[in-house]
């Protein structure tokens, strides 16, 4: 192979050539661009603390927001069920972007439909439509069970699902008993947590009262219906990993309400199979029997957490992701108190390894200050993380932040848990703003470290901070999702991921004087 | 080497057997096997630029992804509003990689989203009064912007926002161009419209408004080509190298004074024919600037091209033009007899957007390669007009294929590579078929011109001859190993 080695520049080192640099002088002589010193002012200036008052004190605009719509957390939830295809009703391109966002962040395939509706539907209504596409999508692609949602085109004109699924039975496009399990998922209200809540709410109400199945919470545990165990908006793969060893742990049967991590962490095996995993859909009626529900995303599964308290009568536990030391601590409780099962001794032994970790490398983290950006549950567990190895939280954003559980709001709790610590007197919590808001904190107080998806690359890179990538999108790197941030292990990999962050910009800025080898 | 036309008939009568009845006579429409009738006649019997079936995992798109993800987004010094709910600005982020210079949030606003962001009370009471805010404060925000277009989003157009109302009366505060667009993903079938519908908007209210200081008898546009990956300025440099001088860039790395000083060209260079042929059309007719076609992948293609565009001109022009193929040749020669040879019988199948499933065909074919199937998400009559002709007799031809068929033909074909989106590259991961990701080169790149040919045989090679496939063992062969234990 060496031997007939030819020089292929990528694009960084090719456009730096000095031709493409000479063609980029050249092209400005019909750009009109701005002047080099009106930049510079400029970037200046967007750099001032003027800048910053007048960033905050915009009304309309939104610049870089770290949240997604609706449906598509609605797509991640139906592929959490076996066999379940998820149909969006609208317009296809809504789905196509659907897909493509999925897949850009678990780089697997994420098989979805729609009702492909255009302008005469949007007229007419999208009834036709939804026939035609339920019969050609179980002939297709033979799922078991379709998870029907709906883009803002079909809320805008108000479209009746409910009746159009029953007109479908009646025209004979599906037959009477295939599961149809729908919700209602407008894109200009919440964001795509909101939309993951109404479809795993929509898939368990429904799988639920077509059978015929009556609550009696705890007469399950003979037949495999402990636990019943809810991820939520679950980016990372690995966390299902991890949860599913510390229920075997325990030894307790437990049912995961909306897994997704077959399909987004599916094998290559020569063939695809559209389907992977799930929670398989006879159990979900049977889950009305446990003993209780553990949600580990709080905020995120409001409205499916109300139906399982309200409707099943089961105890439930409600927890925000749970990260760190603390965190995971509660998790455990949580599953301890919910099963009445002790705490296992390994889990114990895990929890000494992790803390022996922390103990090695906290020098390195204590007192770093952090910017964090994410969904509310992220936010909950990663600042309690924070908090617990001495890192101060300064700057946090929550584009979706405006949420609330049980009558306690995301941005209280968050409060009360910095005002909890010394460390977190420093933190400022901006709910509802976006990155363009973080880019004036970052550089205006800078931090050491930014923690956040890929979105938050460029206001990181603009200050100047390393960023840590933690949460969704992750768009820009390969495999993160794979590795489990919550429990010990996850605790473990979020410390290698920080402290290692550390000591590589340690090592980035050496000053020529410091060869420091061991640490 | 032909293919077998009656085996390729068959091939796509089983796919299409697994759809009901009524899908099923609509797919067989939107497939061809290429015959000598057929390249002469164009599009004897396939169909294109209807509707997508209902329910059946169509690789496409919709106009605003046409309008904000291609056509306008990659105008680096205008801020482009995601106008209606969040989701469209967040999904078209960044997304296409139009490589552009200059400061991100500052001078160039090709990676922001930038977005009204509606919440319920804007659905049910417009959006219109919060638009006119939204367009202060970006001029706040982004004191160097040059202009702002205002993309609309499905809502708006279904709750009857009058955008333009709104944009004509704040391009007048605050004197500076305010493009609406109507560009709601309802409109039209595919993203094919949405070019249309922006093509539109930069012919009523961007073209023509500047001029160039001095003119020449060399000056050309770059029209359709979005500098994914840097394929513009890879294809510039040719331009210039030869003694042209390239006026004018859309839209990748464009600004809006060069779309304002385009119609003083003497010709336009298309590359990107489906999405940009209106405004090539147009300026013919307006500013009497005639069009060409040209194409940049692939050695051979890129010397036909160079020569074409070169006889548009005087002989310093060709003279120049064959000096500079003379000059690059051997580089192309050195990549094709490294490459080719591991290369050479590879079947492919392709599936792009609305013009490299032919124009790239050069490309695969200059590294020896066969294309045995291609199709469009979203071409009209006229690209296909365009294919049959290209390719040999025996390939299968298809439009808005869906993801199911994809699947079947790649494995009834027994393909050596698959070419198309990210919504289908990881399937063809799982099936263990080497794949590339045609719409943004796989985040690698440019692919124009001899720089970016030298890439793309890399890529291709990494691609199809990856020890990697070798390690995907088959299901029933693993059943069997195990087994024998």
């Amino acid at each position: 192979m060496s031997r007939d080695r030819l020089e292929i520049p990528d694009y960084n080192s090719l456009f730096s050539e000095e031709r493409y640099v000479q063609q980029r002088a050249n092209k400005k002589q019909f750009e009109a661009p701005c002047s080099e010193q009106d930049t510079a002012e400029a970037l200046a200036y967007s750099k001032s603390a003027e800048y910053m008052q007048k960033n905050f004190d915009r009304k309309a605009v939104v610049i870089n927001p770290h949240k997604a719509c609706q449906p598509l957390g609605s797509v991640m939830a139906a592929l959490g069920f076996e066999k379940t295809l998820p149909f969006v009703h609208g317009s296809q391109g809504c789905n196509s972007y659907f897909r493509s966002h999925l897949s850009r962040h678990f780089k697997e395939p994420t098989p979805a439909v729609s009702s492909s509706m255009t302008e005469d539907a949007a007229v007419f209504g999208g009834m036709n439509n939804l026939i035609d596409g339920l019969e050609n999508s179980i002939a297709l692609y033979k799922p078991e069970m379709i998870a029907l949602c709906t883009t803002c085109m079909a809320e805008v004109i108000g479209d009746d699902l409910s009746s159009f699924i029953g007109n479908a039975r009646i025209k004979g496009a599906i037959t009477e008993d295939f599961p149809v399990a729908f919700c209602n998922t407008p894109s200009f209200v919440g964001s795509h947590i909101t939309g993951y809540d109404s479809m795993l709410k929509g898939i368990l109400s429904y799988l639920y009262e077509r059978s015929g199945v009556q609550a009696n919470p705890g007469s399950g545990e003979e037949a495999g219906e402990k636990l019943n165990v809810m991820l939520g908006f679950e980016p990372y793969t690995g966390n299902f990993a991890e949860i599913r060893k510390i229920l075997e742990a325990f030894d307790t049967k437990y049912t995961l309400l909306g897994d997704h991590s077959g399909n987004y962490d599916s094998p290559a095996t020569g063939e695809y199979e559209y389907y992977y995993g799930g929670t398989k859909l006879a159990d979900v009626p049977l889950a009305a029997n446990a003993l209780g529900t553990l949600s580990l995303q709080k905020y995120t599964l409001k409205k499916t957490q109300d139906f399982i308290s309200g409707t099943w009568n089961q105890q439930l536990t409600a927890l925000s992701t749970p990260l760190g030391i603390t965190g995971t601590d509660k998790l455990l409780d949580a599953v301890s108190e919910l099963t009445g099962l002790p705490v296992p001794a390994s889990l114990m032994e895990e929890r000494g390894r992790v803390v022996d970790a922390l103990t090695d490398s906290h020098p390195y983290l204590h007192g770093k200050r952090v910017a964090l950006v994410g969904d509310p549950d992220l936010l909950i567990g990663l600042i309690g993380f924070c908090l617990e190895i001495g890192m101060e939280p300064v700057h946090i954003v929550c584009s979706n932040g405006d949420v609330d559980f049980n009558e306690v709001k995301f941005k209280d709790e968050a409060e009360a848990l910095l005002a909890s610590s010394p460390y977190g007197s420093e933190a400022a919590l901006y709910i509802g703003n976006d990155l363009w808001h973080m880019r004036s904190l970052l550089i205006n107080d800078p931090v050491d470290l930014a923690i956040g998806s890929s979105h938050l690359k460029f206001a990181a890179k603009d200050a100047g901070v390393p960023l840590v990538r933690v949460g969704f999108p992750i768009l820009d790197r390969h495999h993160m999702h794979r590795y489990p941030i919550i429990g010990y292990q996850g605790t473990l990999n979020l410390l290698s991921l920080l402290v290692n962050t550390v000591l590589d910009e340690l090592d980035r800025n050496n000053s020529g004087f410091n060869y420091d080898l061991v640490r | 080497m032909g293919l077998n036309i009656e085996e390729n008939k068959k091939i796509v009568e089983e796919v299409l057997e697994a759809y009901p009845k009524k899908a099923k006579k609509d797919r067989e429409k939107h497939f061809q096997i290429n015959t000598e009738e057929a390249q002469s006649c164009g599009t004897c019997a396939l169909k294109s630029n209807i509707k997508s079936r209902p329910g059946v995992m169509t690789p496409r798109g919709c106009s605003f992804a046409g309008s904000k993800g291609v056509v306008w987004g990659p105008i680096k010094d205008m801020v482009h509003i995601s106008h209606g709910p969040i989701g469209c600005g967040q999904y078209s982020w960044g997304t296409r990689r139009n490589y552009a210079n200059g400061t991100l949030g500052i001078d160039n606003f090709t990676a922001m989203q930038i977005t009204s962001d509606f919440q319920e009370t804007d659905i049910v009471f417009g959006g219109d009064k919060k638009l006119e805010v939204i367009i202060r404060e970006i001029t706040e925000m982004f004191p160097l912007a040059k202009g702002i277009s205002v993309q609309s989003e499905c809502p708006v157009g279904l709750i009857g926002d009058d955008i333009e109302a709104v944009s004509k009366k704040m391009a007048k505060e605050l004197d500076m161009p305010i493009v609406p667009v109507r560009c709601e993903g309802f409109r039209g079938v595919s993203q094919s419209l949405g070019h249309h519908i922006a093509n539109d908007a930069i012919r009523d209210f961007v073209l023509g408004k500047a001029e160039l200081a001095e003119t020449g008898p060399y000056d050309v546009n770059i029209i359709g080509d979005y500098n994914i990956g840097g394929d513009a300025w890879a294809s510039r440099i040719l331009l210039e190298e030869m003694g042209l001088r390239v006026i004018a860039q859309w839209s990748g790395d464009g600004t809006l004074n060069e779309l304002e000083i385009a119609h003083k060209a003497k010709l336009n260079l298309i590359h990107c024919h489906r999405s940009m042929n209106y405004m090539v059309d147009h300026m013919e007719k307006a500013y009497d600037i005639p069009w060409m076609e040209y194409n940049f992948f692939g050695p051979s293609k890129t010397y036909e091209s160079l020569r074409a565009i070169a006889a548009r001109f005087d002989a310093t022009i060709q003279e120049n033009c064959e000096k500079m193929i003379a000059k690059h040749k051997p580089a192309m020669d050195a990549i094709i007899n490294k490459y080719k040879p591991r290369l050479e019988n590879k079947k492919v199948l392709l599936m792009i957007g609305g013009l490299r499933s032919r124009h790239t065909i050069g490309a695969y074919e200059d590294l020896g390669m066969d294309i045995v199937a291609s199709g469009y998400e979203f071409a009209h009559k006229d690209d296909y007009e365009r294919t049959f002709p290209m390719m040999k007799e025996g390939t299968i031809i298809m439009d808005d294929p869906t993801a199911y068929e994809l699947e079947e033909l790649a494995q009834k074909l027994n393909v050596d590579l698959v070419g198309s989106g990210v919504k289908e590259k990881y399937v063809y991961h799982k099936m263990g078929v080497p794949f590339r990701q045609m719409h943004s080169w796989d985040y690698s790149g440019p692919y124009h011109g001899f720089d970016g040919f030298k890439i793309f045989a890399k890529d291709m090679d990494m691609t199809v001859n990856s020890p990697v496939w070798n390690l995907i063992r088959k299901k029933e062969k693993a059943q069997k190993e195990g087994a024998g234990v």
